[in-house]
């Protein structure tokens, strides 16, 4: 009965429906301003109802992919509009769906000007997220993958900081890069495949020598979005400058992309030069966790440093997902759902303190404890969270990546499990900095507590975040499944790759 | 079954109640709440201890499922042996006298049910891990407890060396906590899997197993336990690790007695014991395990001899102590080590409460030498602090005389060197422990007041709340070894612990200390006694003998008193130069190699080809669109290229 209804379609395409309304609301007054905001909330709330049943009609027992839509594009060209969803997708549409509302409400004093465009934005943003997930062709994803970014540069050139201009022409630059050499691959495979349908391609035994370039091709594209050291520094740039809902996507979903971009293209399609890369990659991991640890310790600028530990965390997923196993997979994907919430959390965190004082730097604050009871109670826990600690969401993902990254190597657990002492290290500092400590300044004296707008976001983050940890069942009974199914046609590959040599 | 699952979760309950009223300032109803959380706990535990150590009824209740993936499997769930059974009674008959204690102690602070919360929250963290029955929900106990003497020792947030120290213990805990989880990883790697059952069923079939760990091959059990240890050595404050327990002092006083003195601290110990069918096959490992803890015996003794902080004496008197326990645990002797564990949960936690009873009286003056002549005018604190002291350096009759005295046994009649060795290493803390002892006691009860008149005037005995919890906990440390000697490393041992701990055959410290010769038994006794002379001599009859031994020791005494100067060497090491490397990194690196290189350097180039920014600004998402549509077209003439071609 459920499936009779195209749910992905109309859970893609609501918020677009969302901008058509606020396009007729036209008008410049204060009311039709509010309309915009109030027209962006209920839309994206109920894009979130809606994708609820994504997961309650969601089949864990089935391994490939469920509440498909499949319509020729093209006829005959192997193109065709075809969205679905499996276990590795569903968990990042929720995320999205989740997040978009609670950023939309972030937003709704700290934006002042051209609320209705950034109301859109943040609408087309949504839907090209959710596409994106959701698509199961290549050319589909590629659109909604680039499409993405058009919204998000928007949101960061023109609400962003004074130095906008510097971090989007940085983002942009970084990801040209990477897109181009996407494409071409995907031109290639679809040359040698006739068809950019994913399931089909997943199954489709290319090359080893063909998959190495494809790898490669991708690796470009995703590395840059994850974002990989060394091709992490447009990141912390364009954290600083983005407005603070901006930031809570871009590090809640949009980091996200290529981590789901290694799992659902790398793995499956070119798991011969996985394998073959897999070192690489977890070199490079292990740089960007010890190395941005560090630099998160020199930060001043409370995003900054949590820009930089996001680059670190990405780095626990990179290592899980080319681990290969079914820990490891199953940690990258928990990590990146758990850091999706936590992130969004901290620098919704940020975000406050900011609208009080306008400013970012750590030294200005000290003392916000006595000011904002409620406030350090919060952000203890989401600090915790992000130091990983059982039970909270944050343990989940790293333990298991941990546990898969022993399986692959002791020594690279070594390197990676110094995260856990370096992550404490910066976080507890950044925290005792900003709310320990006597509360002295007159403007930090005058800084109203939390209001209900912002309980009312940081209390659904925060119990996702504990639930996550205590009980993780209902995500990984999600997760498993699927990633057992991954994990094992890469490893027959390992096997294949091993007999070769 | 409900009755022992409330044991756990009603401190929780406690801690939940108490934090949602601290938020509403309601501190009476949240005091009320979570003592009599944590008090029918203790009962319930009473009982369990019954149950399961007399009348040797263990079982597992299996509670949820948390986390599983594939062969990694971890449930919540919990244990209940003989081991679990005594430290239920440990921790929450300390921690009831603690909560009580605290209701007195904290009264005027205007933040008494967050502590509550936070003491409640502990004890909650504290009996999960001692309850986990696999090594994952054990962890999850071991950072609980962790956060919450986090938030403990840092609850006077106002102060910057509180929550600098709160840090401290933290992040230290946490490169403990990295060996921990190495350990596991380890294991998981070896058994395929972290219940308890499994590893110890199967440890002995890794015995000559050897792996690669961090590309050198490796006793496989050698390296988890060694792990572990390291684990251990973090929370227990051994040599290297220990630099935050004094520091944590930092915290309130009872806090000091619950966590950084009975139980937290002693988590280490606990699982090194817990983990006895493992470490029992990796040799190495215990004369490690020996080694540190003999050495952090008499290394935190000595830095004790020369504190003048009342608090900080008693810290590195407890990690003196942990030491002997951890040199019991590396000679296979795991009975007396968690016979100390006990004994010490008591008198150690009745001397913090008092040395708090003293705080209290000279507001809030923790310097010894600004106390004295107090014993008039306090006189129940000041025999309970005579409990205490008595205890702690052995005198024939209580527990810690039984306690000791068994590990200096048994540690002798291992007949290894190592064990020799931490034998006279104890011998010789026993001398300090004594001496440190009885200085703090003549320091702060006896000779002039020397603190100012209006201080001493104001001295007076602490209110009933305040010395009624001491009363258990003085009982305890009287009593406590006599009653529990036959139990924990007498005739019923073997009966008592069953298969709670494992002991080799071969390993015979603990049976063959009962047969050790008389002055193995009698040296002890004599060492503390001496050790007591020489404190009321140089301190109370002759007090110029300190200031002489001091000038005559400078270079020693200098190395004693800075604390053998750990705290400057890792300043130097760790926390300076981890900051400048981080500027170095992010300067140098981000700033100076990879922006320069990459889009600061062509940035730079198109910006010298155009003047107006703002033009750039509304131009690149064009741009970008452009490129995309660009290429989307591009592949369409491909496709329709071939069509037709």
């Amino acid at each position: 009965m459920l499936s009779s209804w195209p749910i992905l379609s109309i859970v893609t395409f609501l918020p677009l429906l969302g901008v058509l309304f606020i396009l007729l609301a036209s008008g410049k007054n204060k009311s039709s301003e509010h309309n915009c905001k109030m027209l962006a909330i209920w839309v994206s709330s109920f894009t979130f109802v809606v994708s609820l049943l994504l997961y309650l009609g969601f089949d864990n027992s089935i391994v490939g992919y469920q509440f498909e839509e499949q319509f020729e594009w093209i006829s005959g060209s192997g193109i065709s509009y075809h969205l679905g969803v499996d276990g590795i997708s569903m968990p990042f549409i929720l995320l999205s769906t989740f997040l978009t509302p609670l950023s939309i409400l972030a937003s709704w004093y700290s934006i002042k000007q051209r609320i209705r465009e950034f109301m859109i934005a943040f609408l087309v943003l949504e839907t090209m997220m959710v596409g994106m997930f959701a698509s199961l062709d290549m050319m589909m994803f590629y659109l909604f993958f680039e499409g993405v970014l058009i919204p998000m540069f928007l949101i960061i050139g023109i609400w962003g900081g004074p130095r906008r201009v510097y971090a989007a022409f940085k983002f942009f630059l970084f990801t040209l890069a990477g897109s181009v050499l996407m494409l071409v691959c995907i031109m290639f495979m679809y040359l040698k495949a006739g068809t950019t349908d994913i399931p089909i391609l997943s199954k489709f035994n290319l090359l080893p020598e063909y998959q190495f370039w494809l790898f490669i091709g991708f690796f470009a594209s995703f590395a840059v979005k994850v974002p990989m050291w060394p091709v992490h520094t447009w990141l912390p740039d364009a954290h600083v400058e983005a407005p603070t809902a901006g930031s809570m996507i871009l590090a809640g979903v949009l980091l996200k992309m290529g981590g789901y971009g290694f799992i659902r293209f790398s793995l499956p399609m070119f798991p011969d030069a996985s394998v073959y890369f897999a070192p690489f990659i977890f070199t490079l991991s292990v740089i960007a966790i010890i190395y941005t640890s560090f630099v998160a310790l020199a930060q001043t600028d409370m995003k900054k440093l949590i820009a930089y530990s996001s680059v670190a965390h990405m780095g626990f997923v990179t290592i899980g997902i080319f681990t290969l196993n079914q820990q490891g997979i199953t940690g990258a994907m928990f990590q990146m759902i758990s850091h999706g919430l936590i992130s969004a959390a901290l620098f919704f965190c940020v975000g406050i303190v900011y609208d009080r004082l306008h400013t970012r730097e750590i030294d200005a604050y000290g003392g916000v404890a006595d000011i904002m009871p409620n406030y350090a109670v919060f952000f203890m826990i989401m600090m915790l969270a992000s130091v990983g600690l059982p039970g909270t969401s944050g343990f989940v993902g790293e333990i298991l990546v941990l546990v898969g990254a022993y399986k692959s190597s002791s020594s690279l657990a070594f390197f990676a499990a110094t995260g856990l002492v370096l992550g404490a290290t910066y976080m507890l500092w950044l925290y005792r900095r900003v709310v320990f400590g006597r509360a002295e300044k007159s403007e930090i004296m005058r800084m109203p507590v939390l209001n209900n707008r912002e309980i009312g976001i940081l209390l659904p983050l925060t119990i996702f975040v504990i639930w996550f940890g205590i009980f993780p069942a209902p995500l990984l009974d999600v997760l498993n499944p699927v990633v057992a199914l991954l994990s094992e046609t890469v490893s027959n590959a390992q096997i294949a790759t091993a007999s070769l040599e | 079954m409900i009755l022992y699952q409330a044991i756990i979760f009603l401190p929780l309950i406690g801690a939940a109640f108490a934090g949602v009223l601290s938020l509403r300032q309601q501190h009476v109803p949240a005091e009320i709440i979570s003592v009599v959380c944590i008090c029918l706990s203790f009962l319930l535990s009473c009982f369990a201890f019954y149950d399961i150590a007399i009348t040797h009824n263990q079982l597992t209740i299996t509670i949820a499922r948390w986390i599983d993936s594939a062969n990694f499997v971890a449930n919540w769930s919990l244990r209940f042996d003989t081991l679990t059974a005594v430290m239920l009674i440990v921790v929450t008959s300390v921690s009831s006298c603690v909560h009580i204690y605290s209701i007195g102690y904290m009264h005027n602070d205007n933040a008494r049910a967050r502590f509550m919360a936070y003491l409640s929250l502990f004890t909650f963290a504290m009996l999960m891990l001692v309850t986990a029955d696999n090594l994952l929900q054990l962890f999850f106990g071991w950072e609980g407890v962790g956060v919450a003497s986090y938030l403990l020792i840092g609850f006077w947030y106002h102060k910057p060396s509180a929550h600098k120290a709160a840090m401290k213990a933290f992040v230290v805990n946490r490169v403990g906590d990295f060996g921990f989880a190495l350990g596991i990883f380890v294991i998981f790697y070896l058994f395929g899997s972290i219940q308890f059952d499994d590893i110890f069923s199967d440890a002995f079939m890794y015995k000559g197993t050897k792996i690669l760990f961090l590309g050198v091959e490796m006793p496989a059990l050698e390296v988890a336990a060694i792990l572990l240890f390291i684990g251990a050595m973090g929370k227990s404050a051994q040599l290297g690790l220990h630099t935050w327990l004094p520091d944590a002092m930092e915290g309130p006083t009872p806090v000091s007695a619950l966590i950084h003195a009975a139980t937290m601290v002693t988590a280490g110990v606990f699982l090194v014991c817990r983990m006895s069918p493992l470490i029992e096959y990796a040799p190495i490992a215990l004369d490690i395990i020996t080694v540190v803890g003999a050495l952090t015996a008499i290394f935190a003794a000595t830095i004790g001899m020369t504190q003048f902080d009342i608090k900080r004496v008693i810290a590195y008197s407890t990690c003196s102590q942990l030491g002997y326990m951890f040199f019991a645990a590396g000679v296979s002797a795991y009975p007396a080590a968690m016979f100390h564990l006990t004994t010490h949960a008591f008198f150690k936690a009745l001397l913090f409460l008092g040395a708090g009873s003293v705080i209290h009286a000279l507001s809030d003056e923790q310097d010894l030498r600004l106390m004295g002549g107090l014993w008039k005018k306090i006189p129940l604190t000041y025999s309970l602090m005579w409990i205490g002291s008595l205890a702690l350096a052995g005198f024939p009759f209580f527990s810690g005389y039984y306690s000791k005295d068994m590990i200096l046994e048994a540690a002798w009649a291992s007949q290894s060197y190592i064990g020799q060795m931490a034998f006279w290493l104890g011998c010789v803390a026993a001398l300090l422990t004594a001496f440190y002892s009885w200085r703090l006691l003549i320091m702060a009860f006896h000779g002039k007041p020397r603190c100012s008149t209006e201080v001493f005037e104001h001295v007076h005995e602490s209110p009933p709340i305040m010395i009624l919890p001491l009363i258990p906990l003085a009982i305890g440390a009287i009593f406590a070894g006599w009653f529990g000697y036959q139990l924990f490393v007498g005739y019923d041992m073997v009966y008592f612990w069953g298969d709670a701990l494992f002991i080799l055959p071969e390993h015979r410290a603990m049976e063959d200390a009962h047969h050790v010769p008389d002055w193995v038994k009698r040296l002890p006794v004599w060492l503390a006694a001496s050790g007591v002379g020489v404190a009321v001599i140089a301190y109370a009859v002759l007090p110029a003998i300190p200031a002489m031994m001091i000038s005559f020791l400078r270079p020693l005494h200098k190395l004693f008193y800075n604390k053998w100067f750990f705290d400057e060497l890792y300043d130097i090491l760790f926390v300076r130069s981890f900051v400048n490397f981080g500027k170095i990194l992010w300067v140098r690196g981000d700033q100076g190699t990879i922006d320069a290189f990459g889009p600061d350097g062509m940035s730079e180039l198109v910006l010298r080809g155009s003047d107006k920014l703002s033009k750039l600004q509304s131009g690149y998402v064009y741009h970008y669109a452009f490129a995309m549509i660009i290429g989307v077209v591009t592949l369409l003439s491909w496709y329709f290229s071939g069509f037709m071609g």
